[in-house]
């Protein structure tokens, strides 16, 4: 990265001192003017201003404590873009002249070639505080560069991925609802959509929440490995859409089954519908993987318990998400 | 080429409002002696208006048969969804129902009140089913129906409950709904909606809803223009004229005009 930056400088300072080749010994084109220095002076302070927001973006980006701090990024990369703006502007309309050339002169004629060449140099001769502008736009550039990567660093996890495959559940813990009240299966009713939570355990976890339903017997089709996952019908999933990780809050239950579609989960943001008895299968929207099955057991005093972890990983999917199995954390 | 577009057009803007419309056809009004009970002539409404769907006795119909004048019926069992279920269905125009494999939608109800009271107290009289509910919304509390709302049903409805979908149906907009059906909705979960019963929402958590719901109708726009509350269609609209004008001239002050 040192080195990178290192040749990028010395490709930026370097070009300044070179000298114009054209235009001595030839009659001018462009007419030399005056050096304008306090235009020249105006392109290198925008060209400041830009780098400066530029570069306040990462550092409010990684001071977590700045109120409003989403607004503050969004200024910052908008200041930074507008005096970027304003400085190409001022370069193109008070540094450099312009000589339109209206026609497109064919290569067959070498001494236009040469002509539009030489107009080319000449345009940019006014220039006297090039290694300025050129160290001035540079650092511009470099700041914005470095602003519009600095999100990346929210992708998450990308080494360490474990703590994605940890899950608060295991077996024997029990299942509370949203006020912390233990959730007894004979109060899980059909049609009704259960949110449940593990006991003692954080609830800001991915993988805590849980849709809980509950189904005739007879209309599960689980499969032979989860046989006794769901008992008496009642069935356990990640409430965390697997798709873009929001919470799976609408259950569509049919009033008449002969006509209406059966039972489902849905994901209020893009529509991902998750079919219970189908063990969480996708049968509609983008989410590429099954909704995470939490075997459940009804323990002696009728309560609700994990029997064990989920089917797989919970949340939304991620470079290595069929790797690993769901594991059980704190 | 254009007459055609032109006959689209009218046939797109009539389509909806014709789909919307009530079957007008089919509603049989009778005329009873002076002194028959509610239950009574609702049987007999019932008879002229329910019957092909919902079977004799509200029994419900499982497999389709060809009913009274070659309608095809299909419909639940009535019995146990008590005078609740009734008198929501009948009195957002829900039912009757034209197609019994279409979703239910707000209509114009058909009935009069006689007949509507009528038909919910012999649906009622089948089977052991919950009453009328009376919320009372003025008792509830507007930041808890808020809270509760955005639990349990904004991910549907929206929430300000201009309604939406799910997969499958369509979620009404709560708009018209007064607060009684709102009521009644929750407990039976109408089409696709999940049932909340009294342990899931406690009667004065469906008040602290219905309190919600009103409000989202009306709310207070104390910021000062509400702009119609059509969320965010003014401000992109602000945004493409007023950005746009500003583009232009900024367009204007960089650019230069080529003369010749």
């Amino acid at each position: 990265m040192k080195r990178w930056l290192g040749a990028l400088a010395v490709l930026v300072l370097g070009r300044g001192r070179r000298k114009p080749r054209l235009g001595d010994e030839r009659e001018r084109i462009v007419q030399l003017r005056f050096p304008d220095r306090r235009a020249e002076g105006f392109v290198a302070f925008a060209f400041i201003a830009a780098a400066v927001c530029a570069i306040a973006f990462p550092v409010i980006y990684a001071v977590d404590s700045i109120p409003a701090q989403t607004q503050f990024l969004g200024l910052s990369l908008g200041l930074a873009f507008l005096f970027l703006a304003v400085a190409c502007v001022g370069l193109a309309k008070g540094v450099i002249d312009d000589e339109t050339e209206e026609e497109y002169k064919p290569p067959s004629n070498p001494e236009e070639q040469e002509e539009v060449e030489q107009i080319f140099a000449e345009t940019g001769e006014r220039f006297t505080r090039r290694k300025l502008l050129w160290t001035a736009g540079g650092t511009a550039g470099v700041a914005l560069g470095a602003a519009l990567v600095t999100p990346a660093l929210s992708l998450g996890p990308v080494f360490h991925t474990g703590s994605l495959y940890t899950t608060p559940w295991r077996r024997g813990r029990r299942l509370v609802d949203e006020v912390g009240r233990v959730l007894r299966a004979d109060e899980i009713e059909q049609g009704v959509m259960y949110t449940a939570f593990p006991e003692h355990a954080d609830r800001e976890q991915m993988g805590a929440p849980l849709v809980v339903v509950r189904l005739k017997p007879e209309q599960l089709r689980l499969p032979a490995e989860r046989k006794g996952w769901a008992p008496e019908g009642i069935l356990a999933y990640s409430k965390i859409c697997t798709h873009a990780g929001c919470a799976i809050s609408l259950y569509r239950k049919p009033t008449f089954a002969v006509v209406e579609p059966h039972e489902a989960f849905v994901c209020p943001c893009h529509y991902s519908t998750f079919d219970p008895a189908k063990a969480g299968k996708v049968i509609f929207g983008p989410a590429g993987r099954d909704l995470p099955q939490l075997p459940l057991q009804i323990a002696r005093g009728g309560e609700l318990r994990a029997a064990g972890n989920f089917s797989g990983p919970v949340g939304p999917s991620w470079w290595g998400v069929r790797l690993h199995k769901a594991r059980s954390g704190p | 080429m254009k007459r055609v577009a032109v006959a689209l057009l009218i046939a797109l803007a009539v389509a909806p409002a014709a789909a919307a419309d009530p079957p007008r056809s089919g509603i049989v009004h009778v005329k009873v002696p002076p002194g028959t009970s509610d239950v009574d002539y609702g049987a007999q409404l019932y008879g002229g208006n329910c019957v092909t769907c919902h079977g004799a006795d509200g029994r419900g119909i499982t497999k389709s048969v060809k009913g009274a004048g070659d309608v095809p019926g299909l419909g639940p069992s009535l019995r146990g969804v008590g005078a609740l279920a009734a008198d929501f269905y009948l009195r957002t125009g829900y039912m009757p129902l034209e197609d019994p494999n279409a979703q239910p939608r707000r209509s114009k109800v058909l009935f009069d009140e006689r007949e509507l009271r009528a038909l919910t107290a012999y649906v009622a009289s089948l089977g052991d089913g919950p009453a009328i509910p009376t919320p009372h919304p003025e008792r509830g509390n507007l930041a808890a129906g808020l809270q509760l709302f955005v639990e349990n049903c904004a991910g549907c409805h929206q929430a300000v409950a201009e309604g939406g979908y799910v997969t499958g149906a369509v979620a009404p907009p709560l708009e018209d709904a007064t607060p009684t059906q709102i009521a009644e909705a929750i407990r039976i979960g109408p089409y696709l909606m999940p049932r909340f019963s009294e342990k899931r929402l406690s009667n004065q958590q469906v008040d602290s809803l219905i309190r919600y719901v009103k409000y989202a109708k009306h709310p207070d726009d104390r910021g000062g223009w509400s702009l119609g509350h059509v969320g965010p269609v003014p401000e992109g609209l602000i945004t493409w004229f007023v950005g746009i004008a500003a583009a232009i001239v900024a367009c204007l002050l960089i650019g230069k005009r080529l003369s010749g």
